[in-house]
This record gives C-alpha cells, structure tokens and sequence, in this order.
C-alpha cells in the first residue's frame, strides 16, 4: 500500500508517522510537498500534526488553502482515503472534509498527555480491527483539541456512526473528568458520511513502537492495512 | 561621520579605559556606529570579559571532544559510529524578568539556533527555571507567562522538551532564572563551522526580516536589573517559532549543498556578533551594504541594523559560484536570503550605507579571544560563609512528629510534581523520548536508526552553591551524573549556564571563583569535559541583592546500547530496598531544614567526591549485570522523598527501618549526597550482596516494596495513593488547572 505523508510549512509530526509506516509496518511512504500538485498515485493521504503556517491564526485555517490540498480535497471526493492527525484533523475540519470544529482546550492551555481512548465503532477502516472493549492509551499534544458541532452535527454524527473514539477513563468509562480538553460527548477522533475521511486529535504514531513502551496505536495502522489488503 | 565622546561611551555601558583602548585600536575617535559595535561586542555576554579568566582553567579536553569551549557555537561530542551530539545551556534571565512570555521564547529560540547553525537536528529541549516564592501574584505571573513562553516556542518547533527543574525560592523574585538547553544530533560529515574566509565569497541574511526590537540586549543583560529597567522593554525580543522551524528545515537542506563555507546564527549583538566573531575566526574581512539587509521598519539608521536582535536569521557565507543553489532551498522555503556583502583579505568589516562607509573596524580586536578586554576581578570571602560553618545537627530540635515533616515535603512546591508545568510542553514530538512511559532518573531519548540513546539532565541545587560555591556546585555536577548513571547512561560532558549576581562585588565574585573551582574539581574526575555554555552575570536588584549563585549544570550522558536504560520506579511487592551510599548524620541545607526549620545558616550538606564516583561505578556494574529494578537518587526531599517518588508511579509502597547511629530526622529527610536507592528482586539478592561486597561502597538493606502502604519503623506514613493525590496537584491548587 503506498502512503502519501503532506508536509506543510510548520509540519512537525510528519517524520513521526512516516517512521512508523515505514520501519514498523513496512510500507511504501511518499512525501507531499504542499505546494506540488501531484499525489503520485498514493491509497492513502495522511495529514500530519504539527503547526501548520505557525497555526497564528486558526489552526489549519491557512494549511486548507495550500495547492496540494485542492488535490487532496478532490481525492477525498472521489473516495480516497484521507486521514487527519491532530493539526491534520483541524486542516481538514477547515477544509470542509470533515463536520465540526476545534476550539481551544477548555482549560486554555496546550496539553501533552497519555489519555485513554474509547473505540466507538469497528465500522470504519481505521478502528476496523480494534477492540470495542479495551480502551486505548494514546497521547494527546494540542492546545486547540476541544472538538465542536451543532447539534445537528452531532446527532448526524451519532446517528451515521461517525464517532470513531471518545475520550474515557482507564478503564473505559466516558466521563467528564476524562473530557481533557471539553470536547462535546468527549469526542476524540470521527469520520465523514461517506467513511474515507478519517480525524483524530490523538497521536497514534506516538505509541507505536516498543521502544516507547506503548503499541496502544498500532492497532489503528494495522486495521488500515488489514482491511485494505483483504 | 558624528565623532563620540567618553560621556556616549558611558552611555553605552563602556568604561573610560575601554573607550580609550577603542581610540587606540582604531587610531583615532570612533563614531558612534563603532562605538556602539564596541559597545556590544565588549559587553560581558558577548565578550565573558570578567569570566574568561576563571572560565579557561575549566577541563575541556576529552576523547570524545570534536568541538570544544569556545570553538563553536556549541560543544560537539562525538557518540560512537558516525553520530555526533551538539549540546548546549544558555540563559535568558533578564528578559524574561521583564517580559516572561516574549523572554521565555526567545531563549529556546536561541538556544535551539545554536544547536542548528552547527548542522545538527536538535532532539531534545530541557528547561532550568527560578523564581520567587508563589505566595506572590507578580511571581505566579512570571512563572505562567516563563511556561507558555517555552511551551509555545517549542511546541511550533517541534522538538520535545523532556526534561527540567523548577525551584522556587525569595532571592529570585526580582531575578527568575530562565535557562534553556537543547541537544541536536548530527551525522559526521553533516557539521559547518561558524567561519568566514575565501577572498569574493558572498556573505547572506537568511530568515526573518531584521526589525528595532532587540537593540543593546546583550548589553541590557550585562547590567543589574533596576526600577528604570522597564526603559529597557525595547531591549527584549519577539519570538516566531514558525519562521524557526521554516529556517531549521532550510538550513539542514542548504548544508546538504555543500555550497556553504561557514554559517552562524544571529543572537545577542546581532549581525555585528556574527559578522565579527566568523570574520576572526576565518581570519579575513567582510564588506558589507546594510541597505541590501531586509528590515521591517523604514529608516532604521546603521546601528540599529547592526545591533538588531531580531530573531531566526543566519549569516551564511557562501562559495562563489554556488549562490543558485543556496537560493533555491530559502525559496522553497519562503525564507528571506540576500546577499549583503562580500569576503574580503583587509581582516577589517567595512559597513557601507548608501554607498557611503559608515564603520570600520578590525574583527579581531571586537572578540573574545582577540581584542575584547580580559579582567581579573578582586574577590573576598563573604562574612556569612564562616557564619554557616557553625552550625550544628544538635541546635536543631527532632520534631517529634515525623509524618507531619513528610506532609510539609510532600506539598512543598520545591519538591511536588511539577506535570503542571511538564504537561504543558510537547514532551513526545521525534517518537523518540523513551522516559514518556517509564521514569528515570534523566531523560532518556533514542537516536533513531541507531541501538544508542542518549541521557540529559539540568541539575544544580543552588541553595547548597550558596552555603558553600565550591563544594555546592562540585554537587551539582556530581548529582548531574549520578542522574545519568541512574538512567544507565556513562556521563560524558557538561554545559554550564553561570547565574550570579553582579561580578564587581568582591564577594559575588567569591561565589563565582568558588563555582569554578568546584566545577573543575567534579567534571575532572567524573571525566566530563565542559564545552561551553553561558554566563548570566548581574542577577540582582537593589531591593533583594544577589540571586543564589546558580551553576546550573547540562549535562550529557549516552547508552551505547539502549538495553541498559534503567528506570526509578519500584516494580514488584516484596522487592527488597537497599540504600547504596552511606547514611550520615547531616541535615546541613536540606529543604527540611529550610522550610520546616526556617534554618538557612548553614554548609553545604556531606559531600565526598571520592566516594560518590565509587559509588557511581557500582550503580553503573549493577545495571550492566542485571541486578537491579530500579535505580533513584537521593537528592531534594532527601531518602524518604525518594522512597516515595519510587513508589507513586505503580501504586506500590515501602517499608524501612531506620538507622539507630543517625538521627531519624536526618536518615529520612537529610540530603547527604552519594546515595541511590535501588529495589533488588528476591532471585538476585545473593548476587547482588556479592558485588557489593567487592566495593568499598557501603550498603545498607531498608526493607522492602508493599502493595501501597508507607511505613517506617513500624509506623504508618499512610497509604501512597494519599501522598500521589497531594503531591501530584500541589501545583494546581496554588497556579489553577
């Protein structure tokens, strides 16, 4: 499966997920230069974290207007698989690919830190192969993480199965101390109505090597292979 | 051209021999575009004019040296198969006592430009920070306003910050100490030195757009910090960590050219700084046009460009012919690049504006090591040094509630968990941090596509430097490696960020001569070279004196096998708790006796360099046999502080018993140095004993891991879910969520 990572001008997780398709998974990874125009026949588009454009204005406010992304915005179209990590998730918020917003953490503050993670669905490429049951330890490092939608947008969201993960505690309750940065129903990660455009604030990339001493992550980029090569 | 006289010298922060020295270099009166050059580049942070002396009986030399104090922009340490590690501390004190926030970035701005103008890839930030007690609102201000500014910075960099200390303490309430350090990796092959030479080879700006804000910095930080300082606002410079990361990624790709003869970032002093420290170092000349640098306001007259501190741009001299292909990289990265001048053989800079020449000075007589002025300051042994040696353990009282000692420590902010602020920094960014999820005693970060990691720490207790310079900061580099050692790691150079206050106080001075000595002292047996750093003088007021003098130490460690990482954290009940070291009956500068006692008279607690080092080799056979569970230092809180934060991170407890030579406050809460508390699972109890045996360092068996609860003598301290709940939210209740 042949991977596309963007990097933006203010990118800094890029190198993070292409280290782990490349070394961990053993996949072919190219790297998109946002200002190019050619996706050079890649599956699967991958937005990484980091502060786009110095994020001085809304966080991927600036990032959604790069010449790749009007590619990448097609690409999505025609069902491609595009997936949002932290910054890339407000990108693709900005760019209309997927509902919602994301606002500042409540506490006003950036926060890095392992949280856990409920697994709402299998029904996505992402979480296909996860455990419903099993909360996932996976960091967060954002200061603009706190997911919003009306509320039409979230009983769509809710009612399409489109909540991919929620925020919990250890043990997998959804709980309002567990809501670290106010997102509404502690959201985490969803996806579009049409299941190829996939945002999560969580760094799975970040717990995906032994060498961490946390794999809670790879689960997500093995579900994305396992189902795309069955 | 507008002739100076020794009134504008004074002005300027020069003093009149300086100014007559100028006249002499120059052969006749200098106007004030060289006396302002002067000015700067013979302050004290650019010219170490009253450290140098003192500086240069450091040991610098080491195997493993590729780039020594004062050669380049930071030291250079060679890690084993191709890899080098550049590393360095530096300190940005004075701004951030006047604007915490702006202070704050910049100084991990600068630092990190150090790290990047060599060739390598920073990997690692780590932070040291002071301030006044957080009873005060002006203090809790400086310290929210000092962590967003690091965490804001860094964080758009992109590089995490992995480690750090913060200590809070009434000398720094006017003076908070903001030192930042940062660690970058390079290939061999990969550096470039900062350097100029080649007769006609074009010199660059790159980066930013060079504006007003920053003009004198590094002669604003060569001064006590005073009422009227606010004037100095100006002074201080605004971060962009967006344009830092855009000038890292094209300055790594442009080296990759090899079209690049030498390059320098431009930090305290500005183009001046580089210009002339390359110049002398490459041993030519430069001319060039200050009309051709890119300025963000209109009408900035010579000097001000000239001095300008304006932040994230480099000097880049280029090797004719290949100017294209350096363009090519800053245009894809949307950067400024111009030429503004050219290499010549005069060893002179020559500044030309509008075609007219409105400076002209030699390069060597600018810097340290060539013209820049050397003292010799007088010093003298402050009254209150043989004051502190009077102190006995026996005119201290034995509380004779001890649980009530533990609470106070535990809730000090000195020694409670300090995640309010940690949380705040991206600490995971390079997939690289390995003490994310396990503890230990330094940071730990992995050099991908290698087995090697490195270990970083900061490390100075300042208190102790206080009590006794000398031993106090011989403490600090020895308690820096028995981190590293702690973590596995083999220690193998310092930096060093030099906070004190004002340098012609004889008894400032003192400090700082003891320091060094000190430092020499550790760093020689530790085998630690010390390649450079930074020295903050004029760290005081008029209302509270001097800071505590403040070493603070760097240092680098490296794992050549990333197998022997060693954690701190207790991993099983019934794993038995040894104490490695020797128990002394001393509480001598312990936070117990200066926040429980209120006792501050005092020495330098009980420190043996002999010892310590012996005992550090055993720490370091334990891990390598396998021995061992965890491994953590004695150090603030003393051993029951260190019990506990063994503890917390499983849930686990202990059970000790005391020791009936030594008092039960001192064996609990005393900062004796030379210690470690490791856990030893039951299977390797025999062989453990057995290696202990064949050293000279004591041991003494404490007790053994519980399932939660902390006892001592048989007598509950409680349950270690009480003491993590107060421990870990210290910070919140006082600073909020």
């Amino acid at each position: 499966m042949k991977f596309g990572v963007v990097i933006f001008p203010g990118s800094n997780c890029d190198e993070d997920v292409i280290y782990v398709l490349e070394h961990i998974m053993g996949q072919e990874v190219v790297r998109l230069w946002h200002k190019d125009h050619d996706l050079q026949g890649v599956d699967f588009i991958i937005l990484p974290g980091g502060f786009s454009f110095g994020d001085y204005l809304r966080s991927g406010a600036i990032a959604r207007f790069s010449p790749l992304m009007q590619e990448v915005i097609q690409f999505a179209g025609k069902g491609g698989y595009v997936m949002g990590i932290c910054n890339g998730f407000q990108i693709l918020t900005e760019a209309g690919l997927l509902p919602g917003a994301l606002l500042h953490n409540s506490n006003r503050k950036f926060i890095c830190h392992n949280v856990y993670l409920k697994t709402e669905t299998n029904n996505s490429l992402i979480t296909s192969g996860l455990d419903l049951q099993k909360p996932l330890m996976i960091p967060i490092a954002h200061g603009e993480g706190n997911y919003f939608a009306d509320a039409d947008v979230l009983k769509g969201l809710q009612d399409n199965d489109q909540i991919l993960f929620r925020y919990c505690d250890e043990a997998g309750n959804i709980t309002q101390d567990s809501n670290i940065n106010g997102s509404l129903v502690n959201i985490a990660g969803i996806c579009n109505s049409t299941r190829n455009v996939f945002g999560m604030m969580p760094h799975p990339e970040r717990a995906a090597d032994s060498i961490l001493a946390n794999q809670d992550g790879l689960g997500i980029f093995e579900s994305i292979l396992k189902t795309v090569n069955a | 051209m507008q002739l100076t006289t020794v009134e504008t010298a004074k002005d300027l922060g020069l003093l009149p021999e300086e100014f007559d020295r100028i006249k002499e270099i120059l052969g006749r009166t200098p106007n004030f575009t060289e006396l302002s050059i002067f000015s700067v580049m013979w302050s004290e942070h650019c010219s170490y004019k009253n450290s140098i002396t003192w500086l240069k009986t450091l040991p610098k030399d080491g195997p493993r040296m590729l780039a020594k104090a004062g050669e380049e922009n930071a030291g250079m340490v060679d890690l084993g198969d191709g890899v080098a590690c550049v590393f360095k501390i530096e300190s940005h004190n004075h701004p951030s006592a006047l604007e915490p926030y702006q202070g704050a970035a910049t100084g991990v701005g600068g630092i990190n430009r150090d790290i990047f103008t060599m060739g390598a890839r920073p990997i690692a930030q780590l932070n040291s920070l002071r301030f006044g007690n957080l009873d005060s609102e002006r203090n809790k201000w400086l310290l929210k306003g000092v962590v967003k500014g690091i965490g804001d910075y860094g964080n758009a960099f992109g590089i995490p910050t992995v480690g750090g200390e913060l200590f809070f303490d009434d000398c720094y309430t006017i003076n908070p100490l903001v030192n930042a350090m940062s660690a970058g990796i390079v290939e061999s092959g990969g550096t470039v030195s900062a350097t100029s030479y080649g007769v006609g080879n074009p010199v660059y700006i790159v980066g930013s757009s060079t504006g007003k804000d920053g003009i004198h910095g590094a002669a604003f930080a060569s001064k006590n910090i005073t009422e009227d300082s606010v004037n100095d606002l100006p002074s201080v410079q605004v971060g962009d960590p967006f344009q830092e990361k855009l000038l890292l990624e094209a300055t790594l790709e442009v080296i990759r050219t090899g079209a690049v003869i030498g390059m320098q970032d431009m930090g305290a002093a500005g183009i001046i700084c580089s210009n002339s420290e390359m110049s002398a170092k490459g041993e030519h000349g430069m001319r060039v046009d200050l009309d051709k640098v890119p300025v963000r306001q209109e009408n900035m007259k010579p000097f001000e460009i000239l001095l300008s501190e304006s932040q994230e741009r480099m000097l880049i001299v280029v090797e004719k012919g290949r100017e294209k292909e350096v363009e090519a990289v800053f245009e894809k990265w949307d950067l400024n690049c111009v030429e503004i001048g050219q290499v010549t053989d005069t060893k002179r800079l020559e500044y030309y504006m509008d075609g007219e020449l409105v400076a002209d000075v030699p390069a060597d007589d600018l810097v340290l090591g060539g013209g820049a002025p050397v003292y010799k300051r007088e010093f003298r042994e402050p009254a209150y040094y043989k004051e502190n040696q009077k102190f006995s353990i026996d005119d201290v009282k034995e509380p004779e509630n001890l649980v009530a000692v533990a609470e106070h420590l535990v809730s000090h902010p000195n020694i409670a968990s300090k995640r309010w602020v940690s949380e705040q920094y991206d600490s995971m960014v390079g997939t690289a941090t390995m003490t994310t999820n396990k503890p230990s005693d330094a940071a730990v970060v992995n050099i991908k596509g290698t087995d090697k990691a490195i270990a970083l720490t900061v490390d100075c207790n300042s208190r102790y430097v206080y009590a006794d310079p000398q031993k106090g900061c011989a403490i600090a580099v020895a308690e820096a490696a028995r981190n590293i050692t702690c973590a596995g790691g083999e220690p193998v150079a310092i930096t060093n960020c030099l906070n004190f206050g004002n340098p012609y106080v004889p008894e400032v001075y003192w400090q700082f001569v003891g320091a060094i000595k000190g430092m020499g002292e550790a760093c020689t047996k530790f085998e630690t070279p010390v390649t450079g750093g930074n020295v903050s003088f004029y760290n005081q007021s008029s209302d509270e004196g001097p800071v505590f003098p403040t070493p603070t130490i760097g240092m680098l460690g490296v794992l050549d096998d990333v197998k022997t990482f060693m954690t701190s954290d207790f991993k099983a009940e019934g794993d038995l708790i040894y104490l490695v070291g020797e128990s002394v009956n001393d509480i001598a500068s312990s936070q117990y006796l200066a926040s429980f006692h209120n006792i501050t008279a005092c020495p330098a607690p009980y420190f043996d360099l002999e010892k310590e080092y012996a005992m550090h080799q055993v720490i370091k056979q334990l891990i390598s046999q396998n021995l061992i569970s965890s491994a953590h230092d004695v150090s603030d809180g003393g051993l029951y502080i260190a019990l506990l934060e063994s503890s917390m991170p499983n849930g686990l407890g202990f059970s000790i018993e005391s020791d009936d030579d030594i008092r039960k406050d001192a064996f609990l809460f005393g900062e004796a140095q030379g210690r470690v508390v490791v856990s030893v699972k039951p299977e390797n109890q025999g062989a453990f004993i057995e290696l202990l045996a064949t050293s000279d360092t004591e041991l003494s068996l404490l007790g053994s891991v519980t399932a939660g609860q902390l006892s001592v003598d048989e007598e509950s301290f409680g349950d270690v879910k009480e003491s993590w709940a107060i421990y870990n939210n210290v910070l919140h209740g006082i600073l909020g969520a």
